[in-house]
């Protein structure tokens, strides 16, 4: 593993260091590994794509960093680096000094992210004063600020209401007021417009990237939606299984993926440029959690599977002209000619 | 039922038709429909892109007779479906069937897969038990579902496998007309195009018409021959899937077109990315003039009074707007390849009521 020395101090080159990650959860039939040595960075104003198919392990990496999970049920190994502190060895207490303040995250679905029974103002003010000492007129102020902030036409007035007077579009905007008041270093998006009509994502998509911008925000932002990613992150990795499994700047990834799944997303997105017909897609699914196969663990659904396949693989790297490095974990990549879009 | 899938023939046929909810006396008549036509020829896939509220599933929904029209109709290959008896409307029914999009709450999860998609044909009465089975293992064969899927309960298979058990039930009838409101929304991507080959598949395999619902404009023009973009319960753009999508002749067309991620690097940076403002407005007070005049970045003074009327700008594509024309100018001068040829006039028609 690393070295204590890299861990990085603020002003560092990296700000969010995952080094193999592994996190497992209990339920009736005993103990299952969803997380299998998961390593990502993210740097400082950075925005990070993290895409893959349900049950791949995004949100399960997204709450592992937060330490979102239940304590009793959820083992976690590996570490996590953020602020030259170790996440995954963090007491409670300290976590709760992290949480909202410094690394702040959005959920897919803002309704029942936001509590019924009190006013939108009201949860954005206790945000604030949790973390900055704060009287309630201050709080409140600054919480009509981030409102206006985030396009709302009357903060005032909708500061009073209650979550559920909101639309999916205003809820949303009120989750990102939310996560954004603390100026928080780190922001988690996880789907945040997945819940959201197209027209009403290209304006949250056109506002948290120009708020994060503002105040230096970098964002992990999960998706399955690999046209958000292409438009909006800088860097991204496929998930795969609980394990990354390829890594590297978007628009590479993009243009020449070099994991079969990677490719196997990219091309099973309906393109209106492309003549009507079968649409290549992926066979199989996602395995479960506790039948993994042996060796490549996308391996039984890879059209590119063979013998050195059922072997382990580790994450081969490789740097592109010495600036940013592309990931991948295959033991076929370097014969592999896949397709990517665009050139 | 027509049996022969010439195309000429019309299977559904909407006539300026109108769906309200709520009462009129108390001022919260919501017209979630209002005054939509278009028909849909045998062996068709007809697209229909919207967004939330846009009124497409309360469309849906009308078309295969679970909801009744408040104004105009709808024929079913020539006939009226409103105008039967309950029990004659029952039978009538079931060769117009509607795939829903959320397939966890499409069963009934004290049933296995085997006794869900038996059910239609229990209800119809049709056949023995033995032979209900066999019709039913075809079915899961069709929709490439693995025998033994159907002795499991739903929660015990996937999202994708219960829509694809969802599809084998819409079909136990034999119908001619399936409704597929958002059916690949809640999937990932890489089942979605499974689903979509599948939906394709079946169609040439049973020469079913489509009527397919859904707010994801790749899906729908990959998958559509014509397609429909409605807006506030009307529609404001409708003609051929390729050319609506590629040349939009309606803002908002244009607007849900540039909306749309896109994944191709260059053809990002090449496009111009139009973001609208505001949110479709309160359905129970539509603004005045043309609906899409409170978001719709080319606004002027008539499109706040004046109602737009639907016409042919080309052959096969309606629009409603008042500066289609000028649009079209606008690409036709952008050299996109929109020759306005002249020519035969397509089968389709649609005006807007009233």
């Amino acid at each position: 593993m690393q070295q204590l020395a890299e861990t990085m101090v603020a002003g560092q080159d990296t700000l969010l260091d995952i080094q193999n990650l592994t996190l497992s959860l209990r339920d009736q039939s005993g103990w299952v590994e969803v997380l299998n040595n998961v390593s990502l960075s993210v740097k400082p104003k950075e925005i990070l794509g993290v895409v893959g198919e349900s049950g791949c392990g995004k949100s399960m990496t997204a709450l592992s960093i937060l330490r979102l999970l239940p304590p009793r049920d959820s083992r976690l190994g590996g570490k996590i680096m953020f602020g030259g502190q170790n996440l995954v060895s963090c007491s409670e207490s300290q976590m709760n000094r992290i949480r909202g303040r410094h690394i702040s995250m959005i959920f897919q679905e803002p309704m029942s992210a936001l509590d019924p029974v009190f006013t939108v103002g009201y949860q954005i003010e206790e945000t604030l004063r949790r973390h900055f000492k704060l009287d309630r007129r201050e709080a409140a102020e600054r919480a009509i600020a981030a409102l206006d902030s985030v396009g709302i036409a009357s903060p005032r007035r909708v500061a009073t209401l209650y979550p559920m007077n909101l639309s999916g579009g205003m809820r949303q905007r009120v989750m990102i007021a939310m996560a954004l008041v603390c100026e928080p270093r780190l922001l988690i998006a996880d789907e945040p417009t997945t819940a959201l009509d197209v027209t009403i994502q290209a304006q949250i998509m056109d506002l948290l990237l120009g708020l994060a911008d503002r105040t230096g925000t970098a964002i992990m932002f999960i998706t399955h939606n690999l046209g958000l990613v292409a438009q909006s992150c800088h860097r991204m990795v496929t998930m795969y299984a609980g394990q990354v499994v390829e890594g590297g700047p978007v628009r590479d990834v993009i243009a020449g993926p070099r994991h079969p799944y990677t490719a196997g997303l990219l091309h099973s997105i309906p393109d209106s440029n492309r003549a009507r017909g079968t649409l290549p897609s992926i066979a199989g699914r996602v395995p479960s959690l506790r039948h993994m196969p042996k060796g490549c663990r996308f391996g039984p659904r890879c059209s590119y599977s063979m013998q050195p396949c059922e072997l382990p693989q580790s994450i081969e790297n490789e740097c592109i002209e010495g600036v940013d490095r592309r990931e991948v974990r295959c033991n076929r990549w370097d014969e592999l000619e896949l397709r990517g879009v665009g050139a | 039922m027509s049996a022969g899938a010439a195309s000429d023939q019309t299977a559904l046929k909407v006539d300026n038709l109108h769906v309200s909810f709520g009462n009129p006396r108390r001022g919260s008549l919501i017209r979630a429909v209002d005054g939509v036509s278009f028909s849909v020829r045998q062996g068709e896939i007809f697209g229909v892109i919207g967004e939330s509220g846009s009124g497409k599933s309360t469309l849906g929904r009308c078309l295969v007779g679970l909801l009744s029209p408040s104004g105009g109709g709808v024929l079913h290959d020539g006939v009226d479906p409103f105008k039967f008896s309950r029990r004659e409307l029952n039978r009538h029914r079931r060769k117009y069937q509607i795939v829903s999009q959320d397939p966890n709450a499409a069963f009934d999860p004290r049933m296995t897969i085997l006794q869900s998609i038996c059910e239609p044909l229990n209800i119809a009465g049709e056949g023995t038990k033995a032979e209900r089975r066999e019709k039913a293992f075809a079915m899961l064969d069709r929709v490439s579902l693995a025998a033994e899927m159907a002795n499991r309960y739903p929660h015990e298979i996937s999202g994708g496998q219960k829509q694809r058990a969802n599809i084998a039930r819409a079909l136990m009838l034999d119908p001619n007309v399936i409704v597929c409101d958002e059916v690949v929304a809640a999937l990932d991507v890489s089942i979605q195009a499974d689903m979509l080959n599948l939906f394709a598949r079946l169609q040439e395999q049973f020469g079913l018409t489509y009527v397919f619902i859904s707010h994801d404009l790749r899906v729908v023009s990959h998958i559509s021959d014509r397609v429909a973009v409605m807006y506030f319960g009307k529609i404001v753009e409708f003609g051929p899937a390729h050319a609506v999508i590629e040349t939009p002749l309606h803002p908002y067309t244009e607007a849900l077109r540039s909306a749309e991620p896109e994944i191709n690097p260059a053809a990002a940076d090449a496009r111009q990315r139009i973001i609208l403002q505001g949110e479709i407005p309160s359905a129970i007070a539509p603004p005045g003039g043309c609906r899409f005049h409170t978001r719709c970045p080319r606004v002027r003074d008539i499109c706040r009074t004046q109602e737009p009327q639907q016409r042919e700008l080309l052959p096969g594509r309606h629009v409603a707007c008042h500066f289609a024309e000028e649009m079209l100018g606008e690409k036709e001068r952008r050299s996109l390849d929109l020759a306005g040829r002249d020519g035969a006039h397509q089968s389709a028609t649609a005006h807007t009521g009233r």
